[in-house]
């Protein structure tokens, strides 16, 4: 076991958990608000060229989205779980579903990689890049640059994702946490929650409408 | 002054153990402090240094602007000059000076706590915001941009000017922004003292807290427009370029979603000062303690839907401008509501007129004027013929500067002897502010007339018949840099020579006068229990119990 995990200017655990958490909270809410510039330019520009987002829409492997989707959606549920095993206390436990949700979120990346090869041999690459012979309509460039700005982004956030989850878990291991002291776990699923919801958000505007 | 119900048993003392020695006194221990006192001395530091820089770039520009075709620079030097001097005043200066600065300092002091919630982040929101300078001023160095500090594509994606360095700078300053004011909020709601509940607030926390309630959900758009405009740049994905369907009025829509609410970044702050200067000053409770402190969520909520109003002349419909015309007016309202409650707290009270106090009068002054000329702007048919004239610029350096600046020098004067444990010359305090006050009067006010005659801003050179107001204006502008200079000579002698303060030389009730000066570490030995309200003056309820009815200043109280 470590030190108290109490700093020096928190009274008790209790009020420096409730400062923890509104913090990410409102850590979350700058991230949603990183993605809502990217949305709301999406939002935009489908108005201008309605026609040529829903083809290169169409033009897209649903399938590759679909399972993305269940992935992801898998994932937040094992971190779930994960976090209820720490509020028992049970850190192994903690460690090992966070470890099947970065491998989840492995098998995420390795999808949206085989993704992004697909669209490098087509063609259906942002601005002038684009050379997609199946879309001509005007318009289908700045799809593909909100794509890639989209889910390039979100990536990242996916990567930072597994960062945390191994750390936190790997620190869960160690028994770092305790059934009265496990903000950090609870957090960093929090996180992952929200990288998870954004993608949910993504789906549909890239693939489905 | 006064005679003072405080109990004034250790008013000549210098504290002999405080934050600026203890634990430690070596560079290290202040780069690597989580003492959010140290924090908020070097943000002051660090944000003095490029208001220097801002400014002696505004000097160069007033330099050139002295005869109408070329006097010291050509055209290319120029269009950097204005673009560094908006740069460095905005994102290095005005953004983080009261907020990271002061409210560093102060929030915690104010509300009873030993820190901000979290000190590490403080530290890290410092050195992001140094990394962001260092980013940007290298950009400045290596070529500097054309662009105006608004980065207004297309032209910031094509022109041959460094522009991605300060983009990439202000993005991490936004970081460092977003930390503080993330920092902020938790603090205020988890670290106030027993006792303290939201009325009972003293009027800067509120204020800061507004504050930061814009920087967090502001600053995030910014970020990432200005990320866009760096990928625009470098890989030319056209965005925002017409060639691949792109929009740049979409980027104008995304960057004053952020940098209108970020003038309330600046001005909310500002007001936050005022509003302790004001009690303190004139020994009486605030006058409508409700209405100051809710008008200044008011201001930061309406802050967020009034952005269009930059757009009038950029081809936003006509139905459009209009709604963002009267928006932007709801500003002007909730701003009166202070203006009204500062002058009201003025009513009978006993007024000492010190530095900070003539800085307050200033302010006053400004934002009033600025504020005025702000509601004809955000009148659609009045702006149309305003636009892109000195007008405007004359218009929000009043706000910017002139509120703004006021608030920062009054700031700097009324707690200089808690932060440093020392007095300034008063006289010498008078007569800067004196001249502060006439040089911008001298230098802004001859810019409305030549807006108004239809000067446009950011040009070159000038046709001859608007050459007299600009000497006018270059004239002023002196005298406010020889006021400026006067107050860092001696802020910086009183540093080492100035007489100790004590803990409470302005005899001001505001709870962070009761540390010692300069406070210690720890802030307050044992967490104080809070038994009335901020700048309680009537001083019969200092001794109610906790639980009774809480005494909060009425607005007849005296």
């Amino acid at each position: 076991m470590q030190a108290s995990p109490l700093a020096h200017h928190f009274e008790n655990l209790e009020k420096q958990a409730h400062a923890a958490r509104l913090g990410m909270w409102l850590f979350l809410a700058t991230e949603i608000l990183l993605f809502t510039v990217l949305f709301a330019a999406y939002a935009l520009y489908r108005f201008l060229f309605p026609e040529a987002f829903a083809l290169s829409s169409r033009a897209l492997e649903t399938w590759v989205g679909f399972v993305n989707t269940i992935v992801l959606v898998t994932s937040s549920l094992t971190v779930a779980t994960g976090l209820h095993s720490a509020t028992r206390g049970d850190g192994r436990k903690t460690a090992l579903w966070f470890g099947i949700s970065v491998l989840l979120a492995v098998v995420f990346l390795v999808l949206k990689a085989y993704e992004y090869n697909h669209h490098f041999h087509t063609g259906q690459l942002p601005g002038r890049f684009y050379t997609y012979e199946g879309v001509k309509a005007p318009g289908a460039p700045m799809y593909f640059t909100l794509y890639f700005l989209i889910t390039g982004l979100h990536a990242i956030h996916v990567i930072v994702g597994m960062t945390v989850l191994v750390v936190i878990g790997a620190l869960a291991r160690k028994g770092r946490y305790t059934a009265a002291y496990h903000v950090p776990v609870e957090l960093g699923a929090l996180y992952w929650h929200l990288v998870d919801l954004i993608w949910i958000f993504v789906f549909p505007l890239i693939y489905l409408i | 002054m006064k005679p003072s119900p405080l109990p004034s048993d250790d008013v000549a003392a210098y504290a002999p153990r405080n934050y600026l020695n203890a634990p430690a006194t070596g560079l290290m221990s202040w780069l690597n402090t989580r003492d959010h006192k140290r924090i908020g001395v070097m943000f002051l530091i660090a944000t003095t240094i490029a208001f220097a820089v801002g400014g002696l770039f505004a000097m160069l520009i007033r330099l050139e602007l002295l005869t109408p075709g070329p006097t010291v620079m050509d055209p290319m030097t120029y269009n950097r000059m204005f673009t560094l001097h908006g740069v460095v005043m905005i994102f290095l200066f005005m953004i983080p000076v009261i907020p990271s600065g002061f409210g560093n300092f102060l929030v915690p002091l104010m509300i009873g706590a030993k820190d901000v919630a979290f000190p590490k982040l403080n530290l890290l929101s410092f050195y992001l915001y140094l990394i962001g300078a260092v980013v940007a001023l290298a950009g400045m160095i290596w070529g500097g941009a054309d662009t105006g500090w608004t980065f207004y594509t297309p032209y910031s994606t094509d022109t041959i000017t460094k522009v991605t360095p300060i983009l990439l700078g202000a993005f991490i300053l936004g970081f460092s922004s977003i930390l503080t004011g993330l920092n902020f909020i938790v603090t205020t709601h988890t670290m106030r003292a027993p006792g303290m509940g939201w009325m009972r607030m003293p009027l800067f926390v509120w204020s800061i807290y507004a504050t930061s309630i814009i920087q967090i959900l502001a600053t995030p758009v910014l970020g990432m427009t200005l990320l866009l405009v760096v990928v625009d740049r470098a890989f030319h994905l056209g965005v925002f370029d017409p060639t691949w369907g792109g929009d740049p009025v979409l980027f104008q829509h995304f960057f004053w979603f952020y940098s209108h609410p970020a003038v309330y970044i600046m001005v909310l702050p500002a007001m936050a000062v005022i509003s302790e200067v004001v009690c303190t000053f004139s020994h009486k409770n605030i006058f409508g303690y409700k209405a100051v402190a809710y008008s200044s969520l008011g201001i930061a909520f309406v802050g967020f839907f009034t952005w269009g109003h930059h757009l009038f002349t950029s081809g936003q419909s006509a139905f459009d401008a209009g709604i963002f015309g009267i928006l932007s007016m709801f500003v002007g309202i909730f701003t009166a509501i202070k203006v009204f409650n500062w002058t009201a707290t003025l009513y009978k009270g006993s007024i000492s007129f010190k530095t900070p106090f003539a800085y307050f009068v200033g302010f006053l002054f400004f934002l009033v004027f600025g504020g005025m000329t702000g509601v004809a702007l955000a009148t659609v048919s009045l702006d149309v013929h305003w636009h892109d004239t000195y007008f405007v610029v004359a218009h929000f350096h009043f706000i910017m500067v002139g509120a703004v600046m006021m608030a920062f020098l009054a700031a700097l004067h009324y707690w200089f002897p808690k932060i440093t444990g020392r007095t300034y010359p008063e006289g010498w305090g008078l007569v800067a502010a004196v001249m502060i006050i006439l040089g911008f009067n001298f230098t802004f006010i001859p810019q409305f007339l030549l807006g108004n005659m239809g000067m446009p801003r950011r040009y070159y050179s000038y046709s001859e018949r608007f050459q007299a107001l600009n000497v006018a204006s270059t004239a002023g502008a002196s005298v406010l840099a020889i006021g400026l200079t006067i107050i860092l000579v001696y802020l910086l002698v009183s540093l080492r020579y100035g007489r100790v303060a004590g803990s409470n030389p302005w005899l001001s009730r505001g709870f962070e006068w009761d540390t010692p000066s300069p406070p210690p570490p720890e802030n307050y030995p044992v967490t104080p229990v809070i038994e009335h309200g901020p700048h309680d003056y009537d001083g019969e309820n200092i001794t109610l119990p906790p639980h009774q009815h809480a005494p909060e200043p009425e607005p007849h109280a005296s």
